[in-house]
């Protein structure tokens, strides 16, 4: 079982970055009904979300961000000795973004930078590989880079995803320091489950071509996308949720010894607010520890557990917290961890 | 259990009518994707148990739905 105890590495900063341009989704009825609009408004709970104009990328939202916060924080561009890139829409098929924004942020070119490719479990992953490595004695600090632009992955004449998704992107500097304690990840994954959420096309097995960029109705309600759009089997990734999240979190509240009634915020990935609803009530958590951005910004995969931490935490995690972060979704790859938020840097949300 | 299970289907499906056990239940006007997650929630929390969506599929009428689940809901 992958799961891992870290001491004394955390969070000392993180900043988050949308796209200025607000998608109001009871106005997003090029292709569906006022109702059907107000309908799915109201389940999942989306108000809003921010869609990236053309020519701008996750990278550009996360390159904004991480300037904002290495100036806010003095940091010198030295320091950063490790970049990690996270997202599923990256820049290029290559080379890695990580390695474009190590030059863009004027970073030393002995930073060691890669990206990590998961969805909505990824910022939790990416917690665990940079504190892994933060915790030998080699590197001074770190940066997390995790955006998404989403919205250009779903097909917006498909209702049962056109509603959901959006754009964002953070920078999260880490760094070594016996303040912030223990913290704990349980990471996890089920290949077979691949088909669950998906886009088909555009990689090597199912190259592009006519045929997958062909536009199709695909069921009896006339949802239509092509094999180079995301799909999602909503009602099987509900089941998974339902059946792997509450015994993820039970396994690491053994492992690490912690009730988890004890712990002041838990955040979950943002999927919908009906979901997430349901999982709080499951787990019998209280609503006013459950941060939650979903009706601002919606699904952005791996960047809604921090973009909530930034949009509803800002001035929470001045002193000592105890904070549950649990990511849950493509892959599938689903993972958890408890960690100590101490003196976290949280600037104002930055706009482009 | 099948009035439990009458009563807790048409409180997820938001339904206030009289139904029947050979309805199809896809054929409602509540039903839709959004329905659907609510008898998900209400399968995970009256039945204690997930239905895979590709057995789901294979169930049509209310009857169906009910057999399935008075298979396997934990005693």
């Amino acid at each position: 079982m992958a799961l891992l105890k870290f001491e004394g590495v955390g969070v000392r900063g993180l900043a988050g970055c949308v796209p200025k341009d607000i998608i109001d989704n009871l106005k997003y009825n090029e292709y569906f009904s006022d109702q059907e609009a107000r309908e799915v408004t109201e389940k999942t709970g989306i108000l809003q979300r921010r869609f990236a104009p053309p020519g701008m990328t996750a990278s550009d939202l996360c390159y904004h961000a991480a300037e904002a916060l290495l100036n806010d924080l003095s940091v010198e561009r030295s320091e950063i000795e490790l970049l990690i890139f996270i997202s599923q829409t990256p820049d290029y098929r290559m080379p890695a973004t990580s390695v474009i924004l190590q030059h863009r942020l004027n970073l030393s070119m002995q930073t060691m930078a890669f990206d990590i490719n998961l969805g909505c479990s990824a910022f939790v992953y990416g917690l665990s590989v940079v504190f892994s490595l933060m915790e030998k004695s080699g590197l001074k600090k770190a940066l997390i880079l995790d955006g998404e632009t989403r919205s250009r992955v779903y097909s917006p004449k498909d209702r049962t995803t056109a509603f959901l998704f959006g754009d964002a992107g953070v920078a999260a500097l880490i760094e070594r320091d016996p303040k912030y304690g223990g913290s704990y990840f349980s990471l996890n994954s089920d290949g077979s489950r691949e088909d669950l959420i998906k886009i088909k096309a555009g990689g090597y097995r199912y190259p592009t071509s006519q045929e997958t960029l062909a536009e199709q109705v695909v069921d009896e309600h006339g949802n239509i996308r092509s094999e180079e759009h995301g799909f999602m089997n909503g009602p099987d990734v509900f089941n998974f949720a339902l059946r792997e999240v509450p015994a993820d979190i039970q396994r690491l509240s053994e492992y690490a010894g912690i009730d988890i009634r004890d712990l002041d915020y838990y955040l979950f990935h943002q999927a919908n607010n009906y979901m997430n609803g349901y999982l709080i009530k499951k787990l019998k958590l209280p609503h006013d520890k459950v941060p939650s951005s979903i009706a601002k910004f919606g699904n952005t995969s791996s960047v809604s557990i921090p973009i909530t931490i930034v949009s509803e935490l800002k001035g929470e995690l001045t002193d000592k917290k105890k904070v549950m972060l649990c990511g849950f979704g493509v892959g599938m790859s689903w993972a958890t961890s408890f960690l100590e938020f101490n003196n976290c840097y949280i600037p104002d949300l930055i706009e482009i | 259990m099948e009035s439990k299970f009458i009563m807790a289907f048409k409180e997820a499906l938001e339904i206030n009518y009289e139904i029947n056990m050979e309805d199809e239940f896809r054929k409602y006007s509540e039903w839709d994707s959004l329905s659907h997650m609510s008898l998900i929630a209400m399968l995970d929390s009256e039945f204690k148990m997930q239905i895979e969506n590709a057995a789901f599929e294979k169930l049509i009428t209310v009857a169906d739905l009910f057999k399935y689940i008075s298979a396997r809901a934990p005693k």
